[in-house]
């Protein structure tokens, strides 16, 4: 592992600086007033064969490693969290079908996400079923050659854009997380519904969404794996996701610093810039310290999963890191711009906001500490 | 068709600019390089041309060692493959020594067109182009912003004062583009992996048959005497008062002191 990015990938990095700031950045700051989905970018996100990076070449992808994602994810992540998410719940369904599906799946699936020709979204959490994710409730129950689904998720990132739906439901309820199996469902599907869209605090241009199936029957193929399997899918998937959010948070508390730096030398108080001042000096240090400590882990947990060794509690750690990292910096910007940060009319306010969606998707930061206790104490 | 495009790497247009003390050159710490803009546009029509009739384009820069870089996003954006005039010979170049070496080396390729940016954003000198176009012998069409090729000939539309002028040239020939010629399209992910397996070849003067002192500064008509930052902005005076005694006293000022009215 090098701490320099390779040649491709700075290739790749100026590449996105230049379509985030073109693209992005013009209307993200509006998108995420008004809590407009823009799915042209996706559009033009697939159009530079970004939707499908760690996707095989043969349907279609890049067959790229997640060190090479992750670099896409924090540019993007500068300009706008919602469609750095949105690039990650896009790749969460093509890794899974990839390592889990069936050659069928592969082929009727993969090539319709990798492009962009059909949205993905991944289905885990339900109203009783958050952290403690195993006690969730949605049923699939075998009848005849398929499956009927009964149940509600909620806070589906993508729900009701999407058309591709990775589902965990209950297969065998009474053996617990062994009981989960992992079913793709197709927007469409009779029985299968969208409920209320959330109002959130931040995220708001990555539409969230409820999503209910009501006696849904869908094909014996639809299953991803085996019976059972459900959970292990879902977890792994979590694995790589939390990699995805800390790269994203990673790119949230970066542009942060950049908009601090830049107001810090332009904003004069007592006939100097307030930069001179010390008290700012010393949180703007601060800041690019845990900024590049958070980038340095996120990039070894994706090596280590890129390499194929154990990346679980690194992943949870690059997460945790990371995300508290936004947190703190995005806080600390606004902190800076004093009045003005606390302003719309500035990007820092957006940015706060924003960062503290990471410390609670993909598991929040306290699920984070308990996957890193529990590596150390096995 | 066989389109070539004259490639500079420029400071990106956002770059702080700044001049040390007694250089003769920008400082390039911490400066981002990218495509000179206009060049971008050259690219993109030589792509367009190509993906509408068939060919092969070749990318061509003379500079140093990081002008690779320009090069390779080029190859990335779909040009197929890229000669780079790099040797310490070709550097420090004004207009004329620049043009001397590109035409030198494209006088060894084969062309049918030969496209470039207006201008470079850097020393805004507009010059290259038209003079690798003199060089050449070939005529050339500047500041174009619609481009349409028939059986050995180009129809360009050109900017000029209130409106524009639509010329007829032969080819081959050299068009350089303007700004809304077209929309540059950004590299692909696949263009950018495949980009390190194209061809980039790095040339010496003598493999151009160029005398190292008709190249590069040694070739240079012009010299740089000095180079400084404009003066900063001096700070706004506010007269204050009655609003007619103040106007009174900004005709004052403006015609006594500014020297202005």
């Amino acid at each position: 592992m090098s701490f320099q990015l390779t040649e491709e990938q700075e290739s790749l990095r100026r590449t996105v600086q230049k379509f985030a700031e073109k693209e992005i950045a013009p209307i993200a700051a509006e998108a995420e007033e008004k809590a407009e989905f823009h799915r042209e970018i996706f559009e033009k996100l697939a159009d530079i064969g970004l939707l499908g990076i760690a996707c095989p070449e043969e349907y279609g992808g890049a067959g790229l490693d997640y060190s090479t994602y992750i670099v896409v994810v924090e540019e993007i992540a500068k300009h706008c969290l919602a469609t750095a998410v949105g690039l990650g719940v896009q790749n969460l369904p093509q890794i899974m079908i990839d390592r889990f599906g069936t050659k069928e799946q592969k082929e009727k699936y993969l090539s319709p996400l990798s492009s962009g020709k059909k949205l993905g979204a991944f289905a885990l959490t339900e109203p009783g079923a958050g952290s403690d994710a195993s006690s969730l409730k949605t049923s699939a129950v075998r009848d005849g050659d398929g499956y009927v689904l009964n149940g509600t998720k909620v806070f589906i990132t993508h729900g009701g854009v999407a058309d591709i739906y990775l589902v965990m439901a209950k297969t065998q309820p009474e053996k617990g997380a062994h009981g989960i199996s992992s079913f793709i469902v197709e927007d469409g599907t009779p029985g299968f519904s969208f409920g209320k869209v959330e109002k959130k605090m931040g995220l708001r241009a990555s539409p969230t969404r409820e999503i209910i199936f009501e006696d849904c029957r869908i094909p014996r193929e639809s299953l991803v794996g085996k019976e059972g399997d459900g959970f292990k899918i879902a977890m792994i998937a979590l694995d790589s996701g939390r990699i995805t959010i800390g790269a994203a948070a990673v790119g949230v508390a970066q542009a942060a610093l950049n908009e601090a730096v830049k107001y810090a030398k332009q904003r004069e108080q007592f006939g100097q810039p307030i930069a001179s001042f010390q008290g700012i000096q010393f949180m703007l240090a601060d800041m690019a310290t845990s900024i590049r400590a958070a980038r340095n882990l996120v990039r070894e947990a994706a090596y280590l999963k890129d390499s194929g060794q154990a990346f679980s509690h690194v992943a949870a750690m690059a997460k945790l890191y990371a995300t508290d990292t936004a947190m703190k910096v995005t806080t600390d910007a606004v902190q800076i711009f004093g009045g003005y940060g606390y302003m719309q009319d500035y990007p820092v306010e957006r940015l706060m906001r924003a960062a503290k969606v990471t410390q609670i998707v993909e598991g929040t930061n306290q699920i984070q500490r308990m996957v890193i206790a529990r590596n150390l104490l096995k | 068709m066989k389109i070539i495009v004259l490639v500079k790497q420029v400071p990106d247009t956002e770059t702080k600019v700044q001049v040390k003390p007694g250089e003769k050159a920008i400082s390039t710490d911490g400066v981002t390089f990218v495509i000179n803009p206009y060049d971008e546009y050259a690219i993109e029509e030589a792509l367009r041309i190509k993906e509408a009739k068939g060919g092969d384009v070749t990318l061509i820069s003379a500079g140093w060692d990081k002008a690779a870089e320009a090069l390779r996003t080029g190859l990335a954006m779909g040009a197929d493959k890229a000669v780079h005039l790099n040797d310490p010979a070709f550097l420090g170049g004004d207009a004329h020594s620049t043009a001397v070496a590109l035409a030198k080396a494209i006088k060894k390729m084969e062309y049918d067109l030969i496209l470039c940016g207006k201008q470079a954003i850097d020393y805004d000198n507009h010059q290259v182009g038209v003079r690798v176009a003199e060089l050449l012998g070939i005529p050339h069409v500047a500041v174009v912003t619609k481009l349409e090729l028939q059986d050995g000939k180009a129809v360009a539309h050109r900017e000029v004062e209130g409106g524009s002028e639509i010329v007829e040239t032969p080819l081959p020939a050299v068009i350089t583009a303007q700004k809304g010629l077209n929309e540059p399209r950004y590299a692909s992910l696949k263009g950018i992996m495949q980009a390190k397996k194209k061809p980039l070849e790095a040339k010496k003067p003598a493999d151009v048959d160029a005398a190292p002192n008709e190249v590069g500064q040694a070739g240079a008509k012009t010299t740089v005497l000095t180079m400084t930052m404009p003066p900063e902005r001096a700070a706004g005076r506010v007269v204050e008062g009655e609003p007619e005694d103040a106007a009174k006293q900004v005709v004052k000022l403006l015609r006594e002191e500014a020297k202005v009215i």
